[in-house]
């Protein structure tokens, strides 16, 4: 019996699908049989991250509605073994699928998996109540900005009311050298703010928009600190013990002066 | 000595210290979660109690939920009534 999870912000653009996608992939990499559910109906994206757009026939609401069997809209990874993409329908809206169809398909994807990760649509409506409906546990994903924070906020609150009280935290993007300057709200701060568990951090990392240009998700990437901290995640899913990386040693001379002098950051 | 100027001290007016301080006040008022119409409610019910007692105008009555900052400058919810009265009711006067 496999893991349901949903992915889910509030607001849009703070990661999600790139969240789902590397999660997804590093899970596959430690050898588990992991389905990534495109929820996001009508602006499906998971596809083209994972650079899986060519090889669609079937979609999740054929699925519903019995166009196809759920073998057939599966779509296997090119590259990994046990990574397959249920996407989402294109010219389809929110509507066409219910909770209730959405929960019946996520037991029936549990069967055949150890990892569901269902990437949930911004916003609050029917899209997010579709998409958390058939899962066990949720991640919320949220950047160090007050807008993004707030929206997650919101969404904690919605998750607790929809059977899901104990959500686990994702900080991305976060931008070290902002963090040390006092320009960006750290880790605790985030964490103080929205009262849920940690589950990773994944720095700002230009090589997501590299590896996402070329449909290769980061965690096959030794050399992104992104990647790496992906990898980190799926390793803590899997209940393994790993400490967050330490983003903000002081290292620098300058640093070294300040704590010299008492006038470093706590 | 990019940042030397952090040596004379602006972490109190650091940027995500006002990011901070602003989500606080922003989500007590997310979490309390109150609707215009949850507020109409609460105003009809404290008009129905207080009409036997005291005359006021009805426009004027004024509740909201707000936030208030305690002594240990945590910051909690508070509801908050503001009802001119017009006039005294006999039964709500001194006798005598």
């Amino acid at each position: 019996m496999g893991e349901v999870y949903v992915i889910t912000s509030g607001k849009g653009g703070v990661g999600k699908t790139t969240t789902t996608a590397n999660i997804g992939t590093a899970l596959a990499m430690e050898g588990k049989k992991v389905v990534l559910l495109d929820a996001d109906i009508g602006l499906r994206n998971l596809d083209v991250v994972l650079g899986l757009e060519n090889r669609i026939v079937y979609d999740l609401i054929d699925v519903v509605e019995g166009a196809c069997r759920l073998k057939q809209a599966l779509v296997k990874d090119k590259r990994f073994d046990g990574l397959f993409l249920l996407p989402a329908a294109q010219t389809r809206d929110k509507n066409a699928i219910s909770p209730k169809q959405m929960q019946e398909l996520c037991k029936e994807l549990r069967d055949q998996f150890d990892y569901v990760l269902i990437d949930c649509p911004a916003g609050i409506e029917q899209g997010f109540k579709n998409a958390v409906a058939g899962a066990d546990k949720a991640i919320v994903v949220t950047i160090p900005e007050v807008s993004a924070v707030r929206d997650a906020d919101r969404i904690i609150g919605l998750l607790a009311s929809n059977g899901l009280p104990y959500p686990e935290l994702i900080i991305n993007r976060l931008r070290i050298d902002m963090v040390k300057r006092g320009d960006m709200m750290n880790i605790d701060d985030t964490i103080d703010i929205l009262g849920i568990d940690l589950l990773g951090v994944v720095p700002d990392d230009e090589n997501i928009v590299v590896s996402t240009n070329k449909g290769e998700p980061a965690v096959a990437n030794d050399n992104s600190l992104a990647g790496k901290a992906y990898r980190n995640i799926a390793k803590r899913i899997e209940g393994q013990e790993i400490p967050i990386m330490d983003f903000e040693s002081d290292n620098s001379l300058i640093d070294k002066l300040k704590r010299l002098f008492g006038m470093g950051k706590k | 000595m990019f940042d030397f100027f952090k040596f004379f001290g602006k972490e109190e007016s650091s940027s995500k210290n006002i990011a901070k301080e602003r989500l606080k006040l922003v989500l007590i008022h997310d979490r309390a979660n109150v609707s215009p119409s949850f507020l109409d409610m609460i105003k009809g019910d404290v008009m129905k109690v207080i009409s036997d007692y005291i005359e006021f105008d009805k426009d004027e009555i004024d509740i909201r939920i707000t936030k208030v900052r305690d002594e240990d400058s945590d910051f909690s919810s508070a509801l908050v009534a503001n009802i001119p009265i017009k006039r005294m009711k006999k039964i709500g006067k001194n006798p005598g």
